[in-house]
């Protein structure tokens, strides 16, 4: 069988996920599986937040070419955590060890969570691009139709008012 | 203007009268995750940080309409009664506490009339919270969306383009968000489904945990279930997913009920009256006994086999019948045994006060039904 993502090579992991009623499974070959952050050894239906957090520790520590190209052994340069503190914490430091250990980040939270990408609440800050002010438009009239199918007008009319302000502001 | 230090009395117990589906489901809470930009996480901050951390939340919360006249409790200068009183009304987790070796600069900020508010210098800077009687998942989560996006535009907040909101721990990275019900399904247990249940609730991308959180037993047939996952959905994804996953199990729940009332009447009518029998009666109680007992009597008047207590006095109890709320009560430490003498006095006198408005209400109706479904036990007060 070949691998869904890629299509050349031969599928190695087979990933099967359960969304409400829905069964579905992915094959993938050992590199686009790694991409995911997916490992060969990981079974169907694992708990999902243990063994990928040792992993990831385990790969701060190593020195593969991936991991010290992105820096992962060294420090941040903010809170000064290390991989060692990571270790015997299972904690980041602060918000900037999300930039220094983004690479294997990503590959965690996609074995944490099944995503390594946000789809939620977007906040706004100076920073903010345009994705992020257009992720705010979509995900405020997301909560306009809910506040309005639950009734719920005081809210309701605050998103309108906060929409309409953006939408001129652009 | 928040005010400081104020005294607890019934502060964050407004879940306690129950609400959609008290019968099965006590609560229900939703809790997001926020950082400040600019400083370490609270685990790594010094406690000069942690201090400006509390500062600045403190004075965005005097300017956010949620929390317009709210309290605000600094655990370091709290009593001990009194931080074990919010740990066992689930307002603060024991984590907050810090380890006693520095001063924790953690703070709880409470709304006046409900139980929402925020946690300060948990594992993160800010836990915004709120917790709901019944099944309510979304009256909670609109509390603390409102008050999220009060506080957000008033505090910078840490925020990655692609990870969403950043949190200590990367299991709750993202949305930040935490939604639970605490429910009681003793049916489940007692017919033996519940492991099947509970896998199933595995599978589904939740978890569960004891009443007391993470890491706690299951007593008394309460099951706490919550998201395991917090990127890549939305909150509202999040939320309606707990809120279908709870409404099958509730459906489970009382199918499982129903094989009971009709396979085994007599035993399970013994099981509820005994366990009335003894909380109407004991001497001495311990707290897990307690609670066992507490499902046993919940599960009748739910069947309507026990006419009394109302399920707002068993839900006091569970709050009121716990250590620290019993010595606050009592106006003094006690030993193991002489909170176990109290416990008993105090649901005693709890139960036979229901009875009597059961009987009140019975005689008032023209009934000539006794206060309880089947006779009232006698003696106790």
């Amino acid at each position: 069988m070949l691998c869904d993502d890629c299509g050349n090579d031969e599928a190695e992991v087979h990933v099967t996920s359960i969304e409400g009623e829905v069964m579905s499974t992915v094959h993938l070959c050992a590199s686009c599986s790694a991409e995911r952050g997916l490992a060969a050894e990981s079974a169907v239906g694992e708990a999902p937040n243990k063994p990928p957090l040792l992993d990831f520790l385990g790969q701060l520590g190593s020195t593969s070419p991936a991991a010290s190209a992105a820096g992962a052994s060294e420090p941040c340069p903010f809170c000064g955590i290390t991989a060692s503190d990571f270790r015997s914490a299972g904690r980041v430091g602060c918000s900037q060890c999300y930039v220094h250990f983004e690479s294997q980040l990503s590959g965690l939270l996609r074995r944490i969570h099944g995503s390594a990408h946000h789809s939620g609440k977007v906040y706004i800050s100076e920073t903010s691009d345009i994705s992020d002010r257009l992720g705010q438009l979509s995900s405020m009239r997301r909560r306009l139709k809910r506040a309005i199918e639950t009734e719920d007008f005081e809210t309701a009319a605050k998103l309108r008012d906060r929409i309409h302000e953006i939408e001129v502001q652009a | 203007m928040i005010r400081t230090s104020a005294p607890l009395d019934e502060r964050g117990l407004d879940w306690i009268v129950g609400g959609i589906e008290e019968a099965i489901v006590l609560s229900s809470r939703v809790r997001v995750a926020r950082n400040l930009q600019g400083f370490p996480f609270p685990g790594r901050a010094g406690a000069d940080e942690r201090s400006e951390v509390l500062e600045r939340v403190r004075t965005a919360a005097e300017h956010a309409d949620s929390l317009r006249s709210a309290c605000i409790w600094e655990v370091d200068s709290l009593d001990r009664v009194d931080r074990e009183i919010l740990v066992e009304r689930h307002l603060i987790s024991r984590d907050l506490l810090g380890d006693g070796s520095s001063p924790s600069r953690g703070a709880l900020i409470l709304a006046d009339e409900t139980s929402c508010g925020v946690m300060v210098n948990e594992e993160d800077h800010l836990r915004l919270q709120a917790l709901v009687g019944g099944l309510e998942l979304d009256a909670a989560w609109r509390q603390v969306d409102r008050l999220d996006e009060e506080l957000g535009t008033l505090l910078p907040l840490a925020y990655h383009h692609q990870f969403g909101y950043l949190t200590a721990c990367p299991t709750n990275v993202g949305t930040g968000l935490r939604a639970s019900v605490l429910i009681h399904i003793p049916g489940l247990v007692l017919t033996k489904e519940i492991s099947k249940v509970l896998e199933g609730i595995s599978q589904v991308g939740l978890t569960y945990r004891g009443l007391y959180g993470e890491g706690s037993e299951v007593i008394g047939n309460f099951f706490q279930i919550s998201n395991q996952t917090t990127l890549g959905k939305t909150e509202e994804d999040l939320i309606d997913h707990l809120a279908r996953v709870t409404g099958k199990v509730i459906e489970y729940e009382r199918s499982a009920r129903s094989v009971l009332l009709r396979e085994a009447p007599a035993v399970l009518e013994d099981k509820v009256w005994r366990a009335y029998g003894i909380l109407r009666t004991a001497r001495s109680l311990a707290l897990e006994e307690m609670m066992n007992l507490l499902s046993g009597v919940r599960l009748g008047v739910s069947l309507k086999l026990l006419k009394s207590p109302r399920v707002e006095t068993l839900n006091e109890i569970l709050v009121r019948g716990q250590v620290a709320h019993l010595e606050r009560e009592a106006g003094g430490r006690m030993n193991e045994h002489e909170a176990d003498v109290c416990r008993a006095s105090f649901v005693r006198d709890k139960l036979a006060s229901d009875e009597r408005a059961a009987s009140e209400s019975g005689r008032a109706a023209g009934s000539s039904d006794t206060t309880v479904a089947d006779g009232p036990p006698s003696g106790g007060g």
